[in-house]
C-alpha cells in the first residue's frame, strides 16, 4: 500500500472513531432528554403551577417548590453577581499587574470546581447552625456562594477581551479610570458578562445538596426568608426517592421544569455570546 | 550628539521636551532626547521600527501611566509646565494632548455618542449645544457629509478610515491643544490615507501636532519639523525641508535614502 493511501485509511478510521464517540455521548443525553419529557409531561398540568406539594395520596402541585425556588436563586445572583462583577473588575482593570490578582484567581479557580455540598456545610455551620434553625435566607446565601466564582471568571476574562487599544483611546480623551471602565470596558464586554451571569443562574438553578443544608424543604407555601423553604430540586430529591408513584410523577415534572429552564437559559446565554462575536 | 539645525528657532514652542529617559522595567528606550514642539505646527518623528518613536510620543500624554515598570526621567514641558511631574492631573493632561492611535479605536456606541461621550465628561452643555458640537468636530474631521444620515448606527458599522477620522473628530471635539498622532494611516488604504493627511495640514491650523510615521513621504508632505530617531536617540531635528534635502547627520541620509531602516 502506498503511504498515501495508507494516509487515507488511517485518517479515514480517526474520523469514524470520532464520530462514534460523539454519537455515544449525545446519544445518552438525547436519552436523558427523552426519558425526561416521556415521564413528565405526563404529570404536566395546570396543577402544578397553582398547587402546594401534596401530602402522598391526594392531589398538588409544585407552586411551593417553584416559588422557593425562584426567590431563592434570584436572591442569590442578586448577592453573588454584583460581588462576583466588581471582583472581576478589581482583577482585570485595577490589579491587572498585582500579585493580589494572581492569588485571587488561584482561589476563585479552586471556588470554581468545589463540590456543593461542602459549600452547603459551610453556610450550614456559619449561619444556620448559628441562627438555630434552617431558613430560606441561608440557602440562597449558600446559591451566592456557587455564583460568585462564576461571575468573577467571566467578567474578568471578558473585560480582559476588550482590546487594550480601546483602553488606551478612553484614556487618551481624560477619562478617569472609573469611566472607563463603565462606560467603555462594560459596554464592550456587556454580552459577555450577561452571559455569565445566565450561567450562573442556570449552575445553581439545579443545586440541590447546598439547599438540603441551609433551606430544608417546605410542605406548604412560605414566602418567609426566615423559615426553611421548599424549592424544586429538594422535592425531586425526596418525592423521587418515595414509596409513592404520585410523588415520583411529581418529582419527573419538576425534573423536566428545571431541565428546561436551564436549557432555555444556556441558549440564551449562547445567542448572546454569539451576537458579541459578530460585531 | 544631537544636530539642532537653527531653522524655526525663532518660532513659539508648545512642547519642549529636554533630557528625557525612558526606561521599560530596566531597559531604556529613550536616551536624553531634548526637542521642541513649535505651536500650531506638525512635527513628524521617523525613525527605523524599535527607534523609541511610539514610546516618545505615549510620554507626552502619560499614556506609559497605565502601566507598571514604565517610567520617564527628565522635563517634558507644556507651556511652562512639567508634565512629568507627580501632582498633574493625567485625566486634565490628557484632555489637553489628544491622541490619534495606530488602528481605528471607536468606543462600542453610536457614531454621535462616540464624539458627545468626550464633550460631556468635561462641560456642561444642553442638547441643541451638544448636537452643534458633536456636528463641528464632525466637519472639522471631514467626515460629516458621510454620517449625517447615520449618526445613530455604531461606530463599528464605518469603515476603517471612516472609524479613523471618527477618532480624529471625537479627539478635536473636546478641544485639545496638542493632538499626538501614532502611526494614523497604517492600517489605512491610500485613498483614506490622503484624506487624512489632508486633514492633519488644516487642523495644524489650530493644534500642535505630533506624528509619529514609517512613511517618509508623509512625513515630508505634512510636517513643518522632522525629528529623526535611532536606537532611542535624537539624531537630528530641523524644519522637514532642511532634513529631507540636507540632513547634517550621516544616519539621517543613510534612512531618508533608504539605505537601511
Amino acid at each position: 500500500m502506498s503511504p498515501y493511501a495508507a494516509r487515507r485509511r488511517r485518517n479515514a478510521i480517526a474520523t469514524g472513531l470520532c464520530w462514534v464517540a460523539t454519537a455515544f455521548g449525545l446519544g445518552w443525553l438525547v436519552l436523558i432528554l427523552a426519558v425526561l419529557v416521556w415521564e413528565g409531561v405526563r404529570g404536566l398540568s395546570f396543577d402544578v403551577f397553582t398547587q402546594m406539594t401534596p401530602p402522598p395520596g391526594s392531589n398538588g402541585g409544585l407552586l411551593n417548590a417553584i416559588a422557593g425556588s425562584l426567590a431563592m436563586t434570584i436572591l442569590g445572583v442578586a448577592i453573588g453577581a454584583p460581588l462576583g462583577m466588581l471582583a472581576g473588575t478589581y482583577m482585570a482593570e485595577y490589579g491587572r499587574y498585582s500579585k493580589l490578582t494572581l492569588i485571587v484567581r488561584f482561589i476563585n479557580d479552586i471556588l470554581l470546581s468545589a463540590p456543593s455540598i461542602v459549600v452547603g456545610l459551610f453556610i450550614y455551620t456559619v449561619f444556620v447552625a448559628r441562627m438555630g434553625h434552617f431558613s430560606g435566607i441561608s440557602g440562597a446565601v449558600a446559591l451566592a456562594v456557587l455564583v460568585v466564582p462564576v461571575v468573577v471568571r467571566t467578567t474578568e476574562d471578558m473585560l480582559l477581551l476588550v482590546p487594550g487599544p480601546l483602553r488606551e483611546a478612553a484614556a487618551a480623551l481624560g477619562l478617569p479610570r472609573s469611566h472607563m471602565i463603565l462606560r467603555v470596558g462594560y459596554r464592550a464586554a456587556k454580552a459577555g458578562i450577561i452571559t455569565g451571569v445566565l450561567l450562573a443562574v442556570a449552575r445553581v438553578l439545579g443545586e440541590t445538596a447546598p439547599l438540603l443544608f441551609t433551606a430544608l424543604n417546605n410542605q406548604f407555601w412560605s414566602a418567609n426568608l426566615d423559615a426553611p423553604m421548599a424549592s424544586l430540586p429538594v422535592v425531586i430529591f425526596q418525592f423521587a426517592l418515595s414509596p409513592y408513584k404520585d410523588w415520583r410523577q411529581l418529582a419527573w415534572t419538576g425534573a423536566l421544569l428545571i431541565t428546561f429552564t436551564v436549557l432555555a437559559l444556556s441558549i440564551t446565554a449562547r445567542a448572546l455570546s454569539r451576537l458579541r462575536t459578530s460585531k | 550628539m544631537t544636530a539642532m539645525s537653527v531653522v524655526g528657532a525663532g518660532a513659539p514652542v508648545k512642547v519642549c521636551v529636554r533630557g528625557l529617559d525612558f526606561f521599560y522595567g530596566d531597559s531604556q528606550a529613550l536616551k536624553a532626547i531634548s526637542l521642541p514642539l513649535h505651536t500650531n505646527k506638525a512635527t513628524a518623528i521617523i525613525g527605523p521600527s524599535g527607534c523609541g518613536k511610539s514610546t516618545l510620543l505615549r510620554v507626552l500624554n502619560r499614556m506609559y501611566d497605565l502601566y507598571p515598570k514604565q517610567r520617564a526621567a527628565g522635563e517634558v514641558m507644556l507651556d511652562g509646565e512639567n508634565i512629568l511631574s507627580p501632582d498633574v492631573d493625567v485625566n486634565l493632561l490628557r484632555s489637553r494632548v489628544g491622541m490619534v492611535f495606530q488602528k481605528p479605536t471607536p468606543f462600542p456606541m453610536s457614531v454621535y455618542d462616540n464624539i458627545a461621550f468626550g464633550i460631556k465628561l468635561y462641560e456642561k452643555v444642553s442638547k441643541s449645544e451638544l448636537d452643534g458640537r458633536v456636528e463641528q468636530a464632525l466637519r472639522g474631521a471631514a467626515l460629516w457629509d458621510e454620517v449625517r444620515d447615520k449618526l445613530h448606527a455604531s461606530g463599528l458599522s464605518l469603515s476603517g478610515g471612516q472609524q479613523q477620522r471618527l477618532c480624529i473628530a471625537r479627539t478635536v471635539a473636546i478641544h485639545p491643544e496638542v493632538i499626538l498622532f501614532d502611526e494614523p494611516c497604517s492600517s489605512l488604504d491610500p485613498i483614506s490615507t490622503s484624506k487624512i493627511e489632508e486633514l492633519i495640514d488644516e487642523l495644524c491650523e489650530r493644534y500642535t501636532i505630533a506624528i509619529v510615521t514609517h512613511n517618509m513621504q508623509q512625513a515630508a508632505r505634512v510636517s513643518d519639523f522632522t525629528a529623526f530617531m535611532y536606537l532611542g536617540e535624537l539624531v537630528e531635528f530641523g524644519g522637514t525641508d532642511h532634513v529631507f534635502t540636507s540632513p547634517t547627520q550621516k544616519k539621517t541620509q543613510d534612512y531618508i535614502t533608504g539605505r537601511f531602516g
